[in-house]
């Protein structure tokens, strides 16, 4: 109970008004916020568009060659050391190294656009384990049965096994999603002003760590339980064929 | 219509190779209703899976309509069109409706416009009494419900044979009837027919012959009434003794 007490002073509530208008109404300072949340989303939005792509590549290559070893040898080797070297490092680490290093002159592109890269590379590599488990979850009468109408492999993924597997999939690939927007407030790491560097230069500003940074956390949390929200809508969709 | 020569297959399994085809020959004509039976394991199933090249047959040759399937240049895609098949477990695809699951093969493999796919659906669904079920999804129907669209899945593209790999094993014991009885009208409208099966009384009335394959071999064949009353290789009389 004293910690707590020490951790948040009850005198904060009554000076709560003037802390409020400090960190926000001054001098529009909640223009940080929205500014950040405005990269926030659109790394989010586009690095998740990236993965996507990448990941369904990734696995599609994977699985291919898992069921017979002389197809796509060397595409595997090389989504193999993607995923290693992806996996294997932080995403932090990723980010700098795609700012300092790979977005450096004579590539001359906005730092934003570094991170989109970074993000949807690193998410890219998570997302195509989750589709591979997804494929390989799906019953394999159902590739046989496809095959004996004639169909050949290419439309019996499309067509069968790969709505299946995205269904299987769903909620956790939704997870995946909800993870990266999260994980995206590192971008201040390459001086991407971002939802959490928004907030960050308020306190820095007023010398008030609470309602700036609470603020930031309430705005995450929002987003989040808003995309939980969206994403049991679409799953509740897609169970439309469970249904007795 | 399909030839076998020499055909074997073995499998490689933890624990060494395993022989389940140990050299089968056999012709099957135009028109014929050809009914395997025999003990579990004898390579029923797998005799019938290396038909369409479910299983790549080891060694020996499997000819379709004068062509020899089992050669890496022939299209077997093509092929498989020709010949339907119907497993013991249904696999139906579960995220389709009944009318999708029949038209998606004419339809992808531009056999038919979607119009002329789903009237012809329609009337195969109306032949085996399930007319109002075209807009419900497998997870809704019987398994005997579900086997008659499987049935009607393979007839949509107008195959000239018809192979049968347990089709009633997996149905509860009421729901039998109506899948024989679909067979049987297919068999009496001239359909060339391989059928795995334990139903003995479906042999009886409906095969021209019947073969018994025992550990990898066809040990006797012989037209039914020949079959169950006379036979002559002690092997089969043991098994009848047990099954009738």
């Amino acid at each position: 109970m004293y910690a707590l007490t020490a951790a948040l002073p009850l005198a904060y509530f009554s000076e709560f008004p003037q802390k409020f208008y400090d960190s926000f109404i001054l001098k529009n300072r909640y223009t940080n916020i929205v500014f950040g949340l405005g990269n926030t989303l659109m790394i989010t939005f586009f690095a998740v568009i990236i993965g996507i792509i990448l990941g369904t590549i990734v696995a599609l290559v994977k699985v291919t060659h898992n069921n017979d070893k002389s197809k796509l040898k060397f595409l595997n080797a090389v989504c193999s050391i993607y995923l290693t070297v992806i996996r294997g490092t932080p995403v932090v680490v990723q980010l700098m190294i795609m700012w300092y290093i790979v977005f450096q002159p004579p590539v001359n592109l906005d730092r934003v656009v570094a991170a989109i890269f970074a993000f949807g590379i690193n998410s890219g590599a998570y997302v195509a384990e989750v589709i591979r488990s997804g494929i390989q979850s799906v019953d394999k009468g159902q590739v046989e049965a496809g095959r004996s109408l004639g169909l050949n492999q290419r439309d019996t993924m499309v067509k069968i096994v790969f709505p299946q597997a995205l269904k299987n999939v769903l909620p956790a690939i939704g997870n995946e999603f909800i993870a990266l927007l999260k994980e995206t407030s590192v971008a201040g790491y390459i001086a991407i002003q971002d939802l959490t560097k928004g907030g960050d230069i308020i306190r820095s500003i007023t010398y008030d760590p609470y309602t700036s940074l609470l603020a930031v956390a309430g705005i995450y949390l929002l987003i989040v339980m808003g995309l939980t929200a969206l994403l049991g809508k679409l799953e509740r969709r897609l169970r439309r064929s469970d249904n007795r | 219509m399909i030839t076998v020569k020499n055909l074997h297959k073995t499998f490689q399994t933890l624990n060494g190779k395993l022989d389940v085809l140990k050299g089968i020959n056999q012709n099957i004509e135009k028109g014929e209703k050809v009914v395997i039976v025999g003990p579990s394991g004898s390579g029923k199933s797998t005799f019938l899976r290396c038909l369409n090249l479910l299983e790549q047959p080891t060694d020996g040759e499997v000819w379709f309509e004068g062509v020899q399937i089992n050669v890496p240049d022939c299209d077997i895609n093509q092929l498989r069109q020709k010949m339907g098949m119907v497993f013991q477990h249904f696999n139906l695809f579960p995220h389709l409706t009944v009318l999708q699951n029949i038209t998606l093969a004419p339809i992808t493999l531009k056999l038919k416009t979607q119009e002329q796919a789903e009237q012809q659906a329609k009337q195969l669904l109306e032949r085996v009494g399930l007319a109002d079920k075209a807009e419900a999804y497998p997870v809704q129907l019987s398994g005997g419900q579900k086997q008659r669209i499987a049935i009607v899945r393979a007839l949509a593209m107008n195959p000239d044979v018809m192979l049968f790999d347990e089709p009633t094993s997996a149905l509860d014991p009421e729901m039998v009837g109506e899948v024989l009885q679909v067979m049987k009208e297919l068999a009496a409208d001239g359909m060339t027919m391989v059928v795995v099966t334990h139903e003995m009384g479906f042999a009886r009335e409906v095969a021209t012959r019947v073969l018994f394959m025992d550990d990898g071999q066809v040990v006797e064949e012989a037209a039914p009434d020949q079959f169950f009353t006379n036979p002559q290789n002690p092997r089969l009389q043991d098994f009848l003794s047990k099954v009738l």
